[in-house]
C-alpha cells in the first residue's frame, strides 16, 4: 500500500497539484498556447480516428479468429500481440522501414500528420481484439441459430443478436486504445519528426516543456492527459460491472 | 461443439480473411520483417553481422544492455511481490476503498509514460522535487539515476501480474485454503502449499509479460533518466540516439535484439496458454 502511494499516487497527484499552483488561469493559458492547442488538437484527432478504425478492424479480427478456420491462424495470434510486446521506440522504427524515406511501397509519410494516425493504429490495435476475442468465444451458438431458424438473415443475426452482446467489450477496448492514443510516445518520436503545428503530440509538447524548465506547462498537459486516463478507468470499471452482472 | 458454431463459409468470410491479412501484414507483419532484414543486410554490402559485432564490442553499448536488463529484472521482482501482495488483498479480504483501489491498480496501463516520468521528477527530483532534496542530502538521488529507472519501469508495468493472478485467485475460490486451516496448516504454510500452486501459471504469465514491458519501456525512462552516456542510458534510448545520428545500421541491430526478445516473451506466452487449455 505504502509502495503503491510513494510509486503511484502520490507523484500523480504532484502533477494535478503543480498543474493548479498558478490557478485556473494560468491552467488555462498553458493549454491554450498555439502550438501547444495544436498538439493536443492533433492528439484527439488522430486517437478518435483510430479508435473507429480499432472499432470496425479490431471487431473484425476477432471474429476471424474466433469464428473462421484457417492455414496461419495461429500466426495472426501471435502477430496482433506484438504491437504489445515491442518497446515503443522499435515500433517507430519498425513503421519507419516500411513507411519512411527508404519505403519499398513507394509510401513516404515519414513526417507527415499520417504518420501520428499510422502509430496510433499500430500500437493501439491489440485492445479491441483482445476484449472482443473472449466474448465472442463465449456466446451461445443457440441464439444465433434460433435467429436464423426464425428467418433472420446473417446480417439481422449479427446486427441484432451478436453485436448487442458485443457491445460492452468494444466500449472497453475502444476506451483503452483511446486513451492509449492520447498519451503515445515512443512510437512517433522517429517517424513523425515532431514538427509544431504539423505533427507534434502532445506528449512531446509535455518532453518539451520539461527540457525547457517549464515544470507548470508540462503538468497542465499532464494533468488533462491524466484526466483522460482517469476518465476511461471509469468507463472501464462500468463497463467490467456490467459484463460481470449479465454473467 | 467447437465445429458446430462455425458459420457455412460464405464469400463474405473470405473477404474478411482476406482484410483481415491484409491490415496486419501492412501494418505489422511486413514492418516487423524488414526491420530483422535490415539488421542483418546492408545496401551494397549484402548480409553481415557486423552491426552486431560492433554493439557486442562497444562497452557504452554493452553497458546500455546491461542496465536495460538490470532495471527490467528488479522492477519484475518488484511488481512480482507487490503484484501477488496486493491480488491477495484484493481478492481475500474487505475493506473500505477497495474499488477505488482495485480500479486505480489499472491507471497506469492509461496514463502516457511522458506522464509517468513526468510525475516521478516532480516528487523525486533532485532541485525542487517533493522529497528529492531530503534524499538527495540523504545520499540517496533517485532521478537521473537507477533507482529513478526501476521506479519508472516499474510504474509502467504495475498491472501485469495482477490483471493476470485476480482472475485465477477469484475462480479457484478459498476451499482448499479453509480446509489446510482446519488441518492445522500455517497462513505461511497454506501461501506457500496451496495458494501459490494454484496460481502459478498466472504468476509466470504475468512475469514474462512485466519483464517484456519493462524491458522496452522507453518514454517514462526517458525523462527520468537524463540519458547519461556509459551511466543512465538504456538500450531502448540508445536505439533512438543511434538512429538520430544517422546510425541506422546500429539502430536496426539493438531495436533488432530487443525485438527478439519481446517476440520470444509472446511466443512463450503463447505457448503457456496452448498448453494450459489443452489441460483444461
Amino acid at each position: 500500500m505504502l509502495w503503491f502511494s510513494l510509486l503511484v499516487l502520490i507523484p500523480l497527484v504532484a502533477v494535478i497539484i503543480t498543474a493548479s499552483s498558478g490557478g485556473w488561469s494560468a491552467f488555462a493559458d498553458q493549454l491554450t498556447n498555439e502550438q501547444t492547442a495544436s498538439a493536443i488538437l492533433l492528439t484527439i484527432r488522430a486517437a478518435i480516428v483510430v479508435t473507429l478504425i480499432n472499432v470496425v478492424i479490431g471487431t473484425v479480427i476477432a471474429w476471424v479468429l474466433v469464428r473462421d478456420k484457417f492455414w496461419g491462424k495461429g500466426l495472426l495470434e501471435v502477430i496482433i500481440d506484438i504491437p504489445f510486446a515491442l518497446p515503443t521506440i522499435v515500433a517507430g522504427l519498425v513503421l519507419l522501414s516500411l513507411y519512411g524515406a527508404e519505403s519499398p511501397l513507394g509510401l513516404h509519410w515519414a513526417n507527415t500528420s499520417t504518420s501520428v494516425y499510422l502509430a496510433l493504429a499500430f500500437v493501439t490495435l491489440p485492445f479491441v481484439v483482445r476484449m472482443v476475442q473472449p466474448v465472442l468465444e463465449e456466446l451461445d451458438a443457440d441464439v444465433e441459430e434460433a435467429a436464423a431458424s426464425l428467418g433472420a438473415s446473417r446480417f439481422t443475426t449479427f446486427w441484432r443478436i451478436i453485436l448487442p452482446s458485443l457491445t460492452p467489450a468494444i466500449a472497453a477496448g475502444a476506451a483503452l486504445s483511446f486513451a492509449r492514443g492520447m498519451g503515445e510516445y515512443g512510437s512517433l518520436v522517429l517517424l513523425s519528426g515532431n514538427l509544431p503545428f504539423k505533427s507534434e503530440v502532445a506528449s512531446v509538447r509535455i518532453l518539451s516543456a520539461i527540457e525547457n524548465d517549464n515544470p507548470e506547462g508540462a503538468a497542465a498537459i499532464a494533468a488533462m492527459l491524466l484526466a483522460v486516463s482517469l476518465a476511461v478507468i471509469v468507463v472501464l470499471d462500468l463497463v467490467q460491472r456490467r459484463m460481470v452482472r449479465r454473467g | 461443439m467447437a465445429e458446430t458454431r462455425r458459420a457455412p463459409r460464405t464469400p463474405l468470410t473470405y473477404v474478411l480473411r482476406v482484410i483481415v491479412i491484409g491490415y496486419l501484414g501492412l501494418l505489422v507483419a511486413w514492418p516487423v520483417v524488414l526491420v530483422a532484414w535490415n539488421a542483418f543486410h546492408v545496401p551494397d554490402v549484402g548480409f553481415t553481422t557486423e552491426a552486431f559485432t560492433e554493439i557486442f564490442n562497444d562497452p557504452q553499448m554493452m553497458h546500455a544492455i546491461q542496465l536495460t536488463c538490470v532495471a527490467a529484472v528488479v522492477a519484475t521482482l518488484i511488481n512480482l511481490l507487490f503484484g501477488v501482495t496486493i491480488s491477495l488483498l484484493l481478492v481475500r479480504t474487505e475493506f473500505p476503498g477497495k474499488r477505488l483501489l482495485s480500479a486505480m491498480i489499472d491507471l497506469p496501463l492509461s496514463v502516457s509514460p511522458i506522464v509517468v516520468g513526468l510525475a516521478l521528477v516532480l516528487v523525486y527530483g533532485g532541485r525542487d522535487g517533493w522529497f528529492g532534496p531530503t534524499l538527495e542530502s540523504a545520499g540517496i538521488q533517485i532521478i537521473f539515476s537507477t533507482p529513478g529507472i526501476i521506479m519508472a519501469t516499474a510504474f509502467v508495468s504495475l498491472p501485469l501480474v495482477i490483471r493476470e493472478v485476480i482472475p485465477v485467485l477469484e475462480e479457484i475460490g478459498t476451499e482448499q485454503e479453509q480446509a489446510a486451516a482446519s488441518l492445522g496448516a500455517g497462513s505461511w504454510q497454506i501461501f506457500w502449499r496451496i495458494t501459490l500452486p494454484g496460481i502459478k501459471w498466472a504468476v509466470i504469465y504475468g512475469v514474462v509479460l512485466t519483464l517484456a514491458r519493462s524491458l522496452g519501456e522507453f518514454g517514462a525512462v526517458k525523462v527520468v533518466s537524463g540519458n547519461v552516456l556509459g551511466q543512465t542510458r538504456t538500450a531502448t534510448l540508445a536505439v533512438e540516439e543511434k538512429y538520430l545520428n544517422f546510425d541506422q545500421q546500429g539502430a536496426y541491430a539493438v531495436a533488432f535484439l530487443l525485438a527478439s526478445v519481446s517476440v520470444i516473451c509472446i511466443l512463450i506466452v503463447f505457448v503457456l496458454r496452448a498448453r494450459g487449455a489443452r489441460v483444461r
